[in-house]
């Protein structure tokens, strides 16, 4: 029996470290942990249509970012003559969209006045004889295609398409002589020409005084308009195909034709080819990529600014929006009582008055009177009450979780009401936040374009643009030209079924109990 | 009783928050710089003083709120019109604006809801076959994409393409000095279906989650194994507790509506309160600006209340608001 050890006395050395010189700890996970947004980014990745989404909204961001800096043009960049132009993309000419043609529909008088255009840009001489066929092929010929002949009201017509470029041809200008001198230099050095005869209005015989102002008439023709050739005999639209027109030109007694009229000491009056006078200003031919608006700005880089002013307004929103109604909710949720009362009759307030007579009110006191840009001043009324939302998410979150055992555990443990409150509460109501927090992007992006197509607030001018603005100033155009409004329309579109399907996904991510609740 | 109260509270609780609302604004827009009236010579000079006078303009601005209440509590008069119509009480220019904006709704809300329910019912009924596909997929698109777009696309495409429909809506006196000629009916079918477009849908989508929901449920199973046929026991039994929720959205629908047509009206030339809105501003005519944000500030928290009490009231579980 005294191998038997005396339980209470057993000697030390009997006893012996059972890991010394190991390290305790867990086991290593073999696999990667899944955190909380891990798990939520799996389960978005599997929504197809968020992730298409997600993609167009980055293409998106990308063109509002990067096109301003790789456009020819600016935002301030405006032709007075290039109004309206259609969509332009020279490498994808061959598509009816971007062709930067438009149909319309002409008599024959106005058919061979367009064709004219290119016989006139082939001879700048005066001396040449241009046939119907040259001017076809004229690289200034405005005419795409011609269609049949149709009747409509007792007259006939033809659909003809043409340029928005080359259709506006000539055009008079008023030059200093020192400019006159310029261009005919400029002109010498590239061999591009720019000025073309003058033409002789004087007889109207065989010239429309009407149309003395129109430099694409450089033809005799009759007061309506009808081609006149040598003998002074109408012409048909048959005759001028066979014969071409007789011109108009200004000639000195050799028979010189003139490019310029002077009109007193300084200034001249010159017959340009606005294409040519084009490039000799800009240094490069008109590519409108998207067109320009009823004002002669490009619509490409406008959109650019456009969607830069929504983007960047709709962010900034939702930050600050996320921010204060954080705290305002977080306060109000965790203490609750009088100060929640208090705090939620304040939110019922705010929230009371409708967004666009705070938009308004905000936009008389501040921005008319010059206290704040345009910018600056719709940002304001955003958040005046924009936080509310998310306010009261908040809110709800707190009153969840503030009485759980975790949080007396850390309260136990000697946490102060911030740490509970933004180390503890917080991140747990996260999922919900973020995605209430990514679906005021396009709720902010909506109602500015509409305050800015209402007029309420103005990004008109040079200098800035928004969606809304773009809207407004294409509306007047919508039956003439729906280029001009259709461009920021499909933007904004886009954006907003992007956003949304995104925010769907956020939500179905973070919370998959509510997968499918409203779809 | 205890509803009873309820409601008295809600009620009470909203003309408190419309108060305040209300001195907020009327304090902002008479802080607001005033253009000098224009030199008016003779008795309408006159005239226009004393009214200037009997609504206090010259006084402090707290002053004017106590003329400004008592002439709405006691004689329903709410300032007067100096530049869209002059010398014109604002309750009659409101008044007269009010047809076209209350019509156009009306008619959007009786075209959407049976449209939008049985959308809504069918996704639901078909759940994951091609129609519901095509219905979510169809409600996702016009929930997203602004109403002012299809604006834009009725108008270019049915207006002046085609020429079916007029491109805005015909002035009264075209139509006949009645709003219920064919050439009104016809002008506002164009506004009426942008209006609408995005009403279907969100009914559509609402009805469609919370049939999914009603038909998946336990008393559903119940019927059908009593020996009801599908169809019935989705009539009888699923539709009829799906409805519940749907109703108080159709109120805040007609709501959401009335506020947001106000660009609606802009694009088809409706003259309606949210034309005599925008046209307060521009002509800085602060009486009717204040009179018509009043009346979107009423329109808004009626919606909300009655939302919140018709969910109390047909679901007696739900008291939003209450502890």
């Amino acid at each position: 029996m005294n191998n038997q050890f005396d339980i209470n006395n057993i000697p030390a050395e009997k006893f012996e470290f059972a890991q010394t010189g190991a390290n305790l700890h867990d086991e290593k996970f073999k696999t990667k942990p899944i955190g909380y947004f891990k798990d939520a980014w799996i389960r978005f990745k599997k929504n197809k249509a968020s992730l298409v989404a997600t993609v167009i909204i980055v293409l998106v961001a990308l063109y509002a970012i990067i096109v301003p800096f790789v456009s020819n043009y600016e935002l301030s960049d405006r032709d007075g003559i290039y109004t309206k132009s259609r969509p332009y993309i020279p490498a994808l000419s061959f598509l009816p969209v971007f062709d930067g043609g438009y149909d319309q529909k002409l008599n024959d008088k106005f058919l061979i006045c367009y064709a004219g255009i290119g016989m006139s840009a082939e001879n700048p001489t005066g001396n040449e004889t241009v046939t119907w066929e040259e001017a076809m092929e004229s690289e200034y010929n405005p005419i795409i295609s011609i269609g049949d002949e149709f009747l409509a009201q007792g007259r006939t017509y033809r659909n003809v398409r043409t340029h928005s470029y080359y259709v506006k041809g000539f055009q008079y200008m008023s030059k200093t002589m020192a400019e006159y001198e310029d261009i005919l230099a400029w002109q010498e050095e590239t061999g591009i020409q720019v000025l073309y005869p003058m033409v002789d209005t004087s007889d109207a015989e065989t010239f429309n005084p009407n149309n003395a102002a129109d430099a694409n008439f450089w033809y005799k023709h009759t007061a309506n308009g009808t081609p006149l050739d040598e003998n002074g005999n109408p012409m048909d639209l048959e005759d001028v195909m066979e014969h071409g027109l007789v011109d108009s030109y200004l000639r000195d007694e050799d028979g010189n034709v003139q490019y310029y009229i002077a009109k007193d000491k300084n200034m001249v009056s010159v017959r340009v080819l606005y294409y040519n006078y084009y490039i000799y200003l800009n240094g490069a031919e008109p590519t409108h990529y998207l067109g320009t608006d009823g004002q002669g700005y490009d619509i490409f880089v406008r959109l650019a600014y456009g969607l830069r002013t929504s983007l960047v307004l709709s962010v900034a929103v939702s930050i600050i929006n996320l921010i204060v109604g954080a705290i305002y909710g977080a306060i109000e949720g965790y203490y609750g009582g009088w100060i929640d009362l208090f705090g939620e009759r304040i939110s019922d307030i705010l929230s009371g008055i409708p967004f666009i007579v705070v938009a308004t009110l905000v936009n008389l006191h501040l921005v008319q009177t010059g206290i704040m840009p345009t910018f600056a001043g719709i940002l304001l009324a955003f958040c005046l009450t924009g936080w509310i939302s998310i306010a009261y998410r908040v809110r709800t979150q707190f009153y969840r979780f503030k009485n759980q055992e975790y949080i007396l555990a850390a309260r136990t443990l000697g946490a102060k009401d911030g740490r509970l409150m933004f180390k503890h509460i917080f991140p747990n109501a996260l999922g919900t936040i973020i995605t209430s927090v990514i679906l005021i992007i396009p709720s902010t992006i909506l109602s500015e374009t509409t305050l800015s197509y209402l007029g309420i607030v103005s990004f008109q001018g040079a200098e800035s643009t928004s969606l809304g603005t773009m809207l407004a100033n294409g509306k007047e155009y919508l039956s003439t030209d729906p280029h001009i409004i259709m461009m920021p329309a499909i933007a904004i579109s886009l954006l907003m079924i992007s956003f949304n399907l995104f925010g769907n996904g956020l939500r179905d991510a973070f919370n998959p109990s509510l997968r499918g609740a409203d779809e | 009783m205890r509803t009873f109260k309820y409601v008295l509270k809600r009620i009470g609780l909203m003309l408190m928050v419309f108060a305040v609302i209300m001195t907020i604004c009327f304090v902002l827009i008479k802080l607001l710089p005033v253009a000098e009236p224009e030199g008016v010579l003779g008795v309408q000079a006159e005239i226009e003083r004393a009214r200037r006078e009997a609504l206090g303009y010259n006084k402090p601005i707290l002053v004017q709120y106590g003329i400004y209440l008592k002439n709405i509590l006691t004689e329903w008069d709410w300032g007067t019109s100096w530049e869209i119509e002059y010398m014109k009480g604002v309750g009659e220019v409101i008044g007269s604006k009010l047809a076209p904006t209350v019509l156009l709704n009306i008619y959007s809300i009786i075209f959407s809801v049976p449209v939008g329910i049985g959308l809504g019912i069918i996704a639901a009924i078909k759940k994951n076959k091609w129609q519901d596909n095509l219905i979510s997929f169809a409600v996702m698109l016009f929930i997203s994409v602004p109403s002012y777009v299809y604006a834009f696309i009725l108008q270019y495409f049915i207006g002046f393409k085609t020429g079916w429909l007029p491109v805005i809506i015909s002035s009264l006196y075209e139509a006949g000095g009645t709003w219920f000629s064919w050439t009104m009916i016809k002008s506002m079918i164009l506004p009426v279906l942008a209006l609408s477009f995005s009403t279907i849908a969100t009914l559509a989508r609402f009805t469609r989650a919370e049939l999914t929901e009603a038909l998946t449920s336990d008393y559903m199973l119940l019927a059908r194994t009593k020996g009801l046929t599908r169809r019935q026991a989705t009539i009888r039994h699923a539709l009829k507790n799906a409805m519940v929720p749907i109703l108080p959205t159709i109120v805040s629908l007609f709501v959401g509506i009335m506020s947001g047509a106000m660009i609606i009206e802009q694009i088809f030339a409706v003259n309606g309160i949210g034309q005599l809105y925008l046209t307060s501003i521009f002509l800085r005519d602060y009486d009717v600006f204040m009179a018509t944000g009043m009346f979107y500030t009423v329109i808004g928290l009626t919606g909300t209340i009655i939302v919140d009490l018709s969910y109390g009231l047909l679901d007696p579980r739900i008291r939003i608001g209450e502890k």
